[in-house]
């Protein structure tokens, strides 16, 4: 149940925070939330992780395909020099869970005793 | 709590945000640019967004309404004059905002505070040429004139309110990327914009090579080399065309033959040169050809091909006109298109008003000039350039009388390092309001308010054609152009001595034009504007071959349409070819060619010398020429300077046609006398090797060869179009090269409804992630058009409008 909550919250409180903050508060939104929801560290990291991988993937997922994946093609061939909207996709999901796991394993061991 | 996890991971979160948020361990802050709601999703835009909105300025002063219809043209309809420019300011930002800025930057000499050190030679350069100095002379001229000033403030005004509506994640997609943010605007950038297509069209000349070809070639040479007169030339007005003497006596210094003519000085001064292939083609049809009874005017404009596009297509509707087409993201006003009552369109007029003078300066610290046999004091001017990740640069250049010292000890443009000093004479310096020549064509009526506004553009002078409901047709090869004495400016002039000045202008009254001509038809393609007969100096450099093919096949046309037009406008005939071709089929020595030599000269022998996209054909004309340029010329050149003109490929052409003996046939490197069969064979033997590869690389067909593409303005592959199927080329009507061409074609016939059409290769909206970025740009490349909408009130329910902004006093 926990960890259904600390997914759901972190989602729900990084969309809030980004809507006037930097992209980074994603990381003290899923410290926070780890912090106030004690888990063990791997189950923190994963809430943190699955909850923006989650969040970040579906969000783009859901404005590239509304774009025909136009500029994703661009992007991606841009940065990761690969004609592919998905791994696109994938790369801001991993990106977004990355930063927020190691956040929320921050928040864990705040209150581990 | 467990301290040293704790720290260590928290360590490893902010490593991480420091790493993805900056450029210090990545190329690009990746999580800044992928957060979907800050970073570039945000401009995916939804290919369903409706544009609609309703928005309240407090600078408005009345209602504007504006539609958008299928291909995001902007139909404007304003109360009152200051409104509509706002709202064409905001408009432009809105879908422009980046290029506006960029070039604004790039014409100011500010380009190193957006892409750092790379651009310090061309910020330089541009400070040195004065390019704030003359967009602050305009300025005042601008803003002294009420239409101008008013036009220019309201602009401003509009533009600033789109930036003020910005966020982080609202930020262009270019911005993001480069990592940086927009100022604000102001009249000084729409200053700096219109110098910098003066800088484009009038800031071409060839004086520091032409002075090398002077020093390094005997007279006679020289004067073959680089011939004054073409003999194919059919001139915008009409050769036989009586003109009257010249109200200016030209007086050429006494001394002109030893301190100018036959000075023998060499320089190594380099200079950054607009494209040598910025010009256009505009021809005008009076009803007498036409179907329709009804003048057909058309205009094609040839320069860099970029996304976001030079142009955006716009309708600007006020209770005093009506006028529709192409604008300048970066101005106001319609700059290429028509009314309820005339059309006009423009070509380059090309003539040398960028001239150098070498200054003499009493010592090192520049503060003294020598001129007309005293010292005179310099002015100078502290340019500041801001350098991205690096420190200020500073640079101090002298003023003279003559303008700006350009070239000297410290900045020489080039590789090697120059002792001399070299002020540039430049035209764009002096006082003038180009923008209002235009602002007036969107108002004219008829012939006098074009002439009237015509007046007004002294820089770039441009060869204006104009055609109008009454039947009037016209051209005007318009400009404040120097008058200068024969071969004045062609070299660089002594600095010392005022005799070598410009005289004076030529009057508006001497200007060449045409006004309803018995031929039918007026025409410009960037070619000599008159005859020898015209009593004033022209110059040389004038491309030839656009303006014979389209006054030829005016001369055929009749019953003209405008789907006649979009044919003419598209033809790839290439007419250089045209007259290149007998020289090789007449010297060829077939005999000595070997099987694959033979296969390639059949190629050429079986081509119709049209630049069609999949001809071999013209891939293999167009090699064997560079060949045969090279062969004739090569071995004169060996020795010569490293900056030194060379013959236009006109000269070689005609040279060759007039005398088989054509004096640089003769490879001079060998005791043996060539002749033209010797160089047209080894040229081809030549050619074969380069071809061989060509065809190994599957890039024989023309368009494959030729590669046009439209860049986008960093030059990023992912987001530019290239390698399109395009015909034509430099000598075309459809001069479409691989960078280069046709940016904005037209056709407008003036029948009692206007009939009107174009296309431009890009698209309305300069966002990459929007489908109206490039989505014109197939239907460029096949040569098609989209029928113009000249909206009018009570259309506003027609299902082409897509979507309603309305702007209101707030």
């Amino acid at each position: 149940m926990k960890f259904f909550v600390s997914i759901l919250l972190i989602a729900l409180l990084s969309v809030a925070a980004c809507l006037y903050l930097p992209w980074w508060t994603i990381a003290i939104v899923a410290f926070i939330v780890a912090a106030l929801i004690p888990q063990k560290p791997a189950l923190s990291f994963s809430t943190g992780f699955i909850s923006l991988f989650l969040l970040w993937g579906v969000v783009a997922w859901i404005v590239s395909s509304n774009n025909n994946h136009l500029l994703a093609h661009k992007i991606s061939f841009l940065i990761l020099k690969l004609d592919s909207p998905y791994l696109l996709i994938a790369v801001t999901a991993f990106i977004g869970a990355l930063v927020a796991g190691f956040g929320a394993l921050a928040g864990s061991y705040l209150r581990k005793n | 709590m467990k301290i040293l996890p704790l720290i260590i991971s928290s360590a490893i979160t902010a490593g991480l945000v420091v790493a993805l948020n900056t450029r210090l361990l990545l190329p690009a802050p990746l999580g800044k640019l992928l957060s979907p709601q800050h970073g570039i999703w945000q401009n995916a835009e939804n290919s369903n967004a409706n544009f609609s909105e309703g928005l309240k300025f407090p600078k408005l002063k009345g209602k504007v309404e504006v539609y958008l219809d299928d291909r995001l043209v902007p139909h404007v309809f304003a109360e009152n004059e200051n409104d509509i420019y706002f709202v064409q300011g905001f408009l432009h930002a809105k879908f422009r905002l980046w290029q506006m800025e960029l070039q604004t930057h790039a014409a100011a000499g500010r380009a190193s505070e957006i892409v750092g050190s790379v651009a310090l030679m061309h910020d330089r350069e541009f400070r040195r040429l004065g390019m704030v100095y003359a967009a602050e002379l305009s300025l005042k001229q601008m803003e002294s004139d009420p239409v101008t000033k008013l036009s220019c403030d309201g602009y401003t005004a509009g533009v600033n309110a789109y930036i003020a509506t910005l966020s982080e994640s609202t930020l262009p997609l270019e911005y993001k990327l480069i990592g940086y943010k927009p100022e604000n605007w102001t009249n000084l950038k729409i200053a700096l914009f219109l110098k910098n297509m003066s800088e484009n069209l009038a800031g071409g000349e060839d004086d520091f090579e032409m002075t090398n070809a002077r020093s390094f070639f005997s007279k006679e040479d020289f004067a073959k080399l680089y011939p004054l007169t073409q003999d194919s030339l059919d001139p915008i007005i009409p050769k036989g065309t009586i003109y009257s003497k010249a109200s200016i006596p030209l007086q050429m210094p006494a001394d002109v033959d030893s301190v100018y003519f036959e000075n023998q000085s060499v320089v190594v001064t380099e200079e950054e040169k607009p494209d040598p292939n910025n010009g256009s083609n505009n021809w005008a049809v009076a009803g007498s050809k036409t179907k329709s009874g009804a003048p057909i005017l058309c205009n094609d404009l040839h320069l860099g091909l970029n996304l976001p596009s030079l142009w955006f297509e716009m309708q600007l509707t006020t209770p005093n006109y009506n006028a529709y087409g192409a604008t300048f993201p970066g101005a106001p006003g319609i700059i290429i298109g028509y009314n309820d009552s005339i059309a006009w369109g423009v070509t380059n007029g090309g003539r040398d008003v960028r001239d150098y003078y070498e200054i003499k300066f009493k010592d090192n610290t520049r503060q003294e000039y020598w001129y007309d046999s005293s010292w005179n004091q310099t002015a100078f001017r502290y340019e500041e350039i801001i350098v991205k990740d690096s420190l200020p640069y500073y640079d101090t250049v002298a003023y003279t009388v003559f303008g700006p010292v350009m070239y000297d000890k410290s900045f020489s443009g080039g590789r090697a390092a120059n002792s001399r000093y070299f002020a540039v004479r430049w035209k764009a310096h002096d006082n003038s309001n180009e923008l209002k020549a235009f602002l007036m064509l969107d108002r004219a009526k008829n012939y006098q308010d074009y002439l009237g506004a015509v007046k007004y553009m002294k820089t770039p002078g441009q060869n204006f054609a104009f055609a109008a409901k009454s039947g009037d047709i016209a051209m005007r090869t318009q400009g404040e152009w120097p008058a200068k004495w024969k071969g004045q400016g062609d070299f660089i002039m002594p600095g010392t001595d005022s005799r070598y000045l410009w005289q004076g202008m030529i009057p508006f009254d001497e200007t060449p034009f045409q006004y309803n001509p018995e031929r039918g038809f007026v025409s410009s393609a960037n070619q000599n504007p008159a005859d020898s007969s015209y009593p004033y100096y022209l110059g040389r450099g004038y491309p030839l071959y656009r303006g014979v093919i389209i006054n030829r096949k005016l001369k055929e046309m009749s019953n003209i349409t405008p789907g006649d037009m979009m044919t003419l406008q598209t033809n790839n005939h290439n007419v250089f070819a045209e007259m290149a071709m007998p020289v090789f089929f007449k010297n060829i020595k077939e005999n000595e060619l070997n099987g694959s030599e033979k296969k390639y000269f059949d190629i050429l022998k079986s081509w119709d010398v049209n630049n069609a996209p999949d001809s071999k054909g013209a891939t293999v004309f167009a090699v064997l020429w560079d060949c045969f340029n090279e062969v004739i010329y090569d071995d004169e050149f060996k020795a010569a300077p490293e900056v030194i003109m060379h013959p236009y490929e006109s000269n070689l052409l005609e040279g060759v046609l007039k005398d088989s003996a054509y004096q640089f046939v003769d490879n001079i490197s060998t005791p043996a006398k060539e002749t033209l069969a010797d160089a047209v064979t080894t040229a081809l033997k030549r050619a074969i090797v380069k071809l061989d590869k060509v065809e190994k690389n599957q890039r024989l067909d023309w368009a494959k060869y030729k590669g046009t593409g439209v860049n986008h303005l960093t030059k990023l592959a992912a987001l530019s179009r290239l390698n399109l199927p395009v015909g034509g080329g430099t000598h075309c009507i459809n001069a479409a090269k691989s960078n280069h061409g046709p940016s904005w074609r037209m056709i407008v016939s003036l029948t009692p409804k206007t009939e009107a059409y174009s296309v431009y290769p890009g698209g309305q909206s300069g966002n990459p992630g929007s489908q109206f970025y490039d989505n014109f740009i197939d239907k460029w490349a096949a040569g098609e058009y989209y029928p113009l909408w000249v909206m009018a009130r009570g259309e506003e329910k027609d299902k082409r409008v897509k979507a309603t902004i309305s702007f209101n006093k707030m």
